[in-house]
């Protein structure tokens, strides 16, 4: 706006107006905070008290809201207590887990949980990509709003749902049309055979790393999608006037331009990925083993265990290593989204900056 | 010579040019591909829910309580009515929160360090899992009270029903433009009175809008219910009983070898399903319709 009152040639006055006008927009809502607003006393209406209780009910929701996360710690470690009383750090690398000896370790669950989420990522980032590419560059104008939310659909399916469709549709079909075959084709190979062995059951790493891959697409697609459209109309245009393609102009302007961006939406993802529980729960089939390599062996993960046991566990170590579990879960899941906040929030302000 | 190099150059300009055109098309290929690939899993999945769950439907699963195993009749009545009343209390309880806190994040604290700290915590844990939602509930709630009830369930969805609500209402609000506000506070409008009657009404349908995906949201959670309203084979006639619920009740029948109960399961599938992609889709044309701003 000041842009607008200098070059315009106005007065000085329409000048002063109008930088003071762009101020309070590039700052926000900045008028309330010089606020010298006090009411005049003639003025009949409301009490000013209204105005503190309100302001106070909202501070108090934003503060029960920072409360909360530390609630949720605090409550996790004093629950799993005992069992850092009891294991230390140790509980992370040992596999035993005996309810009826009483003896626990975490190491299945957390190699569950990641191995099913880095399988899920490995599908879930091209496709994903893919898809933001095709809404942000290719589709035509009036497909691109029913095709972004078939895709966010995706994520509004709720978990429950794809845990029993992949225990009892696409189990079976895996197994029919890629196990099988697999262990035909792979047999007799040495080393590449341990990945495929096991009995044509359907449940395991490899399923719930699919159905989390299909989970986690809507999510990493669409912040990919987001970070694509900011990317300024002049540098791609400028790439496409010196005889780009499109996959030069994405590969070499958009990609390298949105990076943190990218990077963010696939950490997001894999937040997502490790915290799913239902439909991992369906499909990982909830066994505790390290013996085998393969990806159709069942498995454990950290969130199957908990939704699995933890009803049922005895108030005592039991219960206190799940909580364990649950603790070092939310403390993964808190690393991993926090660094895609602040990639993101990297990406807005190199955009702020620039434009 | 020269005319042979400039040949030759010619040569190599079209190969790449072909070259480069090929890269592209595969590339572009492959998005088609993937756009496929997204739409093929989701279309599979609603193709077999209805498939399946139609199957199961009948006047029944809306009238008769959850049966024991290989039980003739049965239905899904307490469980739908479960879910019912504990989403609905949950949104009531978390709603208010929810948009107090946005309101606070874009009217009150859009640049001191409490308003930006508590977007970042709230955008955390807008993503945090669930499961660990229901396990927070269980030790402040469940285990000091020594049992499982449908009041510890409606407190865990709530807790997942405030970041929902504190993320679109403050995207929502922050789309008002600020001449508005500037506006009501020269007619010396006080400040509660701006935001709940300009600002707030402005942004009703996005708020709105946010609800209604947080309902949908909290209506497919089985994580936080697991250890805190459990279930319930029966009707549960007060609050502080156990109460079953729809997405546990499918988790309960899904995995049990008996017939009846996985074809309720698959009923109940098809409804929460299609209750909730009806939900989320009324919720999108809500805000297209009325985003103007």
């Amino acid at each position: 706006m000041s842009f607008l009152g200098s070059s315009g040639g106005r007065d000085s006055w329409g000048e002063i107006v109008s930088s003071v006008m762009s101020d309070h927009h590039a700052e926000g809502f900045s008028l309330e905070r010089r606020e010298p607003m006090q009411r005049p006393p003639s003025m009949k209406g409301s009490p000013v008290w209204i105005d503190k209780v309100f302001s106070c009910l909202a501070h108090g929701a934003a503060i029960l809201t920072l409360l909360l996360l530390f609630a949720i710690i605090g409550s996790l470690v004093i629950g799993a207590w005992p069992a850092i009383a009891e294991y230390g750090l140790s509980f992370l690398w040992h596999s035993e887990w005996d309810p009826v000896q009483n003896k626990f370790g975490g190491l299945v669950m957390i190699y569950g949980t990641v191995i099913t989420s880095v399988i899920a990522l490995v599908i879930a980032v091209p496709v994903s990509f893919g898809i933001a590419l095709f809404l942000t560059e290719l589709s035509p104008g009036w497909l691109r709003r029913p095709l972004g939310i078939a895709i966010e659909l995706l994520a509004a399916v709720p978990s429950i749902v794809y845990g029993m469709w992949g225990l009892l549709v696409f189990s079976p079909v895996l197994v029919k049309y890629v196990q099988l075959p697999l262990q035909g084709l792979l047999g007799d190979v040495p080393y590449l055979r341990v990945l495929v062995a096991g009995s044509p059951v359907g449940i395991g790493i490899l399923s719930a790393g699919i159905i989390l891959a299909i989970m986690i697409i809507p999510f990493i697609a669409s912040v990919m999608r987001d970070v694509f459209e900011v990317t300024p109309p002049m540098l791609k245009e400028s790439a496409y006037a010196l005889g780009s393609t499109t996959w030069e102009v994405v590969s070499k302007v958009v990609l390298p331009f949105t990076k943190t961006g990218v990077v963010g939406g696939i950490m997001l993802g894999l937040g997502r990925a490790i915290g799913e529980t239902m439909a991992v729960t369906f499909v990982i089939g909830n066994f505790n083993q390290l013996n085998s390599l393969s990806l159709f062996e069942a498995a454990n993960s950290i969130t199957s265990a908990l939704a699995n046991e933890f009803a049922e566990a005895d108030p005592g170590l039991h219960q206190a290593s799940l909580m364990y579990l649950g603790l070092v879960l939310f403390l993964i899941t808190f690393i991993v989204l926090a660094m895609s906040k602040l990639m993101l929030n990297r990406l807005r302000k190199n955009e702020g900056g620039k434009s | 010579m020269s005319l042979s190099a400039a040949a030759e150059l010619q040569m190599s300009r079209i190969a790449m040019h072909k070259r480069r055109k090929a890269t592209n098309a595969v590339a572009l290929m492959a998005c088609v591909c993937a756009m496929a690939f997204g739409l093929f899993w989701l279309g599979w999945i609603l193709i077999e829910t209805i498939h399946l769950g139609v199957g199961g439907l009948n006047l029944a699963v809306f009238t008769e309580m959850t049966p024991p195993p290989m039980a003739e009749t049965g239905g899904l009545l307490n469980a739908i009515a479960g879910s019912l009343v504990m989403v609905a209390l949950a949104t009531l309880l978390g709603t208010p929160i929810g948009v107090l806190a946005g309101i606070y994040l874009v009217e009150y604290g859009q640049k001191t360090w409490l308003g930006e700290l508590t977007r970042f915590i709230n955008d955390i844990l807008l993503s945090a899992p669930s499961i660990v939602v229901g396990l927070f509930i269980y030790a402040a709630v469940v285990a000091p009270s020594k049992h499982f009830s449908a009041y510890a369930g409606i407190l865990a969805l709530s807790l997942i029903v405030i970041p929902v609500v504190i993320r679109t209402t403050e995207n929502m609000l922050s789309l008002i433009p600020g001449a508005l506000r500037e506006a009501a506070y020269a007619l010396g409008t006080p400040k509660w009175k701006v935001i709940l009657s300009i600002t707030l009404k402005s942004a009703r349908a996005g708020v709105i809008t946010g609800i209604l995906l947080a309902v949908a949201r909290i209506s497919g959670e089985t994580a936080p219910l697991l250890f805190t309203a459990l279930s319930n084979q029966f009707w549960s006639s007060s609050l502080s009983e156990p109460t079953a619920s729809l997405p546990v009740t499918i988790f309960k029948f899904a995995l049990s070898p008996y017939e009846n109960w996985q074809k309720l399961a698959w009923a109940g599938v098809f409804i929460i399903t299609f209750g909730v992609l009806m939900l989320n889709i009324a919720a999108r044309f809500l805000f297209g319709n009325k985003n103007k701003y």
